[in-house]
């Protein structure tokens, strides 16, 4: 099963080694990961996602809170949630290609004709296959996509 | 006021309340010798091997309920270091080490004895700081004595690069630690304890099973023999629980899991509750998982939530710290004032005495055949009145001395069980002495593991330590003799010495005692000279029966009720 989480960590050195360490050394699965500092720069969000039974993830979830850096971990599969990724593709300008991908939400963000154009497209991590899915493979140059970043629906916020 | 950081490390470990560090200097640590030399507050005790610093700072620890210290140069000093902070680590010790690094500016340029010892430690500890700033110093040691001591306890590294020593700031100490990212927990969720109290006083066939936990959490032992007797339930040990109560408490049925008695073990699978308290299902307890107290509704009591439902599904967890919680769970047992099902814990125990009549640690020992290492214990036990301090290495060896000795006290029997460290027991002993020069303090050992850290002879003789070396030399590696003979067809691969040495002349050479003994009176007779009055260290080793294998036995996979009991 497929769990999305969000972590708040001490911004300090060395944090996400921790992180991926921990599940290196456990076994455990990184799907993605996610982290940035936020708006007290004194902490920094994660979202990652991995997957595993009900007993691995609510280890898992102990584990990483374990860690003396880690000031909360939230698994935000179970409730209402909004996750969105991002990606960017750049491929052949080829044909109708450049605006079948505008047509399908991706905006234009650098362009030669006949040459090739960059694409770059938001949404939820199905949103991001399905579009991946649409471009003709055989036009692709290159492409590169983010994890998801995800927040619980709703006023309350997962903050410090 | 201005102090160099060499100054601040003194000052800070002064008003930690340290007394004495283990440790070896180098080049990275010079600034910090320079200071430690010209201070009286705490003693340095210099080892001869860096692994060893960190096994006597943890038998320090150990025996005397305070932090174990120790301080080693970077790049090959710390790199020594790394198998006693996981040895630390795995059996929950408070051990905190100071490690030299390269000057700030080097760092990352692989320069002479560089290592990246954060990233090298970072699974074998609790936590890891480097310091990056003089200013930060102070605030990192204390955190470090606060991770290692506080929660579950276990090993940090505190990394200080050379140029640090001499750098100058205003000393400032932070009064307090507080962590918004690390807060243990202590007390016990109040409405699990309610119901765990229920449970207990429902059960028909009840089981307490106590671990480290308990030589952590102090004074909790006493509280632990309350509850057994006020529930009338049996008490089994883990290996690093033993002393938690007392070995002849009529309520104790011995130590469970591989090498656990056969009552223990078929109390733990015929067991209609089981209660953990401060152990954490180590396979080494548990045999095969899903035959694992089968027909018991577990509580565990731990203060490191990973370790409930880790290994083993619980159906009532109670995070928070051993002696709190049991306090908690006395006080409300007295609250509901409710009693154990008398008749349903008579047969109980008769039953548990059936499986006690087994005698499953009985031995024989003849008059002219060749000494028994159960016997050297026993013998060591009633010589000590069962009062020593008693320290393993890894092996046959430990296991007899964890079955044949009988602990009286919690903090008595200094072990390797997480890690199952070989080179453990000498250093640890050492440490140990440091906070009890006058007690007892024995060593058993094998011919094989004794060889691991044998050089700490001469760190016992420097501070004139009274330690018993008691090597049980079956001039094989025992324990995997064992195993080869049991799971192998008897293949014996690489698993004895040729070339043994003469220990007694090598302890000599070190300066203590050194006594051969081949027969039980020679034995009598080196028990009496190494208890008597000695300068120093006193080294016996003694010729025990070869092919003793350790009884009773579960073979790794096997369930706990499928012991091979000779
Ligand atoms: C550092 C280390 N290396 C290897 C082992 C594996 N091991 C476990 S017991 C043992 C043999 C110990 O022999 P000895 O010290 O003579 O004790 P005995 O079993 O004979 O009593 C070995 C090699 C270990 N536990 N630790
Ligand atoms: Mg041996």
């Amino acid at each position: 099963m497929r769990h999305t989480i969000t972590i708040l960590v001490e911004n300090e050195f060395g944090v996400l080694t921790r992180i991926a360490g921990l599940f290196s050394a456990r076994g455990y699965n990184i799907e993605t990961l996610n982290v940035a500092p936020t708006l007290d720069e004194t902490v920094s969000r994660l979202t990652l996602v991995t997957y595993g039974d009900e007993k691995i993830i609510e280890q898992i979830k102990k584990q990483l809170n374990k860690l003396i850096p880690v000031i909360k971990v939230e698994d935000i599969s179970y409730t209402v949630h909004l996750e969105r990724g991002m990606l960017m593709v750049k491929a052949i300008d080829a044909g109708d290609l450049r605006e079948k991908a505008e047509q399908a939400g991706a905006n234009i963000i650098d362009h030669e004709a006949g040459n090739y154009f960059i694409a770059e497209f938001a949404g939820t991590p199905e949103a991001l296959d399905g579009f991946l899915a649409s471009v003709d493979d055989e036009y692709v140059i290159e492409s590169t996509r983010t994890g998801p970043v995800g927040m619980r629906r709703g006023s309350k916020g997962f903050v410090v | 006021m201005q102090m160099t950081g060499a100054e601040i490390f003194v000052e800070c470990l002064k008003r930690e309340g340290v007394e004495v560090i283990f440790g070896y200097p180098g080049g990275a640590v010079l600034p910090i010798y320079d200071a430690i030399f010209q201070q009286s507050h705490f003693k340095h005790i210099l080892v001869r091997h860096e692994q060893a610093a960190l096994h006597a700072a943890n038998g320090y620890a150990r025996v005397s309920g305070k932090c174990g210290v120790s301080l080693v140069t970077s790049g090959p000093g710390a790199t020594n270091a790394i198998t006693g902070l996981a040895d630390s680590n795995a059996d929950s010790i408070p051990n905190v080490c100071f490690t030299g690094q390269v000057p700030l500016a080097m760092i990352g340029t692989d320069a002479f004895q560089e290592a990246d010892i954060i990233g090298i430690t970072r699974s074998a500890t609790k936590h890891n700081f480097l310091v990056k700033d003089v200013k930060d110093l102070a605030m990192t040691i204390r955190q470090a004595f606060h991770i290692a001591t506080t929660g579950r306890p276990g090993s940090v590294v505190v990394d200080i690069p050379k140029d640090l020593g001499f750098a100058k700031c205003e000393f400032v100490w932070p009064e307090e630690v507080n962590m918004r990212s690390y807060q243990p927990k202590t007390a016990g969720h109040s409405g699990q304890i309610k119901k765990a109290i229920k449970a207990m006083l429902a059960a028909k066939r009840p089981m307490l099973y106590s671990g480290g936990g308990i030589m952590n959490a102090q004074g909790s032992a006493s509280l632990l023999k309350t509850l057994a007797h006020q529930l009338n339930a049996p008490v089994t040990n883990t290996l690093m629980g033993l002393g938690g109560i007392p070995y002849d408490d009529s309520h104790f049925v011995g130590m469970l899991g591989m090498h656990g008695t056969y009552e223990a073990n078929m109390a733990v699978s015929h067991c209609d509750l089981l209660v953990s308290i401060g152990a954490r299902f180590d396979d080494r307890v548990t045999g095969r998982l899903d035959a694992f107290a089968p027909d018991a509704k577990i509580i565990h009591i731990d203060v490191d939530p990973t370790s409930i439902s880790k290994n083993v599904d619980v159906d009532l967890p109670i995070v928070g710290d051993v002696g709190i919680v049991l306090q908690q769970m006395l006080d409300e047992l007295s609250h509901q004032g409710g009693v154990p099902d008398v008749e349903a814990l008579k047969l109980w125990w008769q039953q548990i005495d059936e499986w006690r009549a087994k005698d499953s640690l009985g031995f024989e020992q003849s008059n002219e055949g060749p000494i028994k290492p159960q016997t050297v214990i026993r013998k060591v036990h009633d010589i000590t009145n069962g009062d020593a301090i008693v320290t393993t290495d890894v092996g046959q060896h430990q296991m007899w001395a964890a079955q044949h000795y009988g602990f009286k006290k919690p903090h008595k029997f200094l072990t390797s069980g997480g890690l199952g460290t070989m080179g453990y027991g000498l250093p640890a002993a050492v440490g140990a002495a440091m906070a009890f020069p006058d007690e007892p303090i024995v060593v058993f050992t094998g011919d094989a593991s004794i060889q691991m850290c044998i050089q700490e002879l001469a760190t016992a003789y420097q501070y004139r330590q009274k330690i018993v070396v008691v090597l049980l030399n079956n001039a094989y590696m025992g324990m995997v003799r064992q195993w080869q003979e049991m799971f192998h067809e008897s293949r014996f691969s690489h698993s004895y010495f040729d070339s043994l040495p003469d220990f007694a002349k090598l302890a000599e050479a070190y300066g203590g005692v050194g006594i051969t003994v081949d027969t039980l009176d020679e034995l009598d007779k080196a028990l009496e000279v190494a208890f008597g009055s000695q300068e120093s260290f006193v080294f016996i080793d003694i010729a025990v029966a070869k092919e003793e294998n350790v009884f009773p036995m579960v073979p790794a996979g096997a369930a706990l009720n499928e012991m091979v009991l000779a």
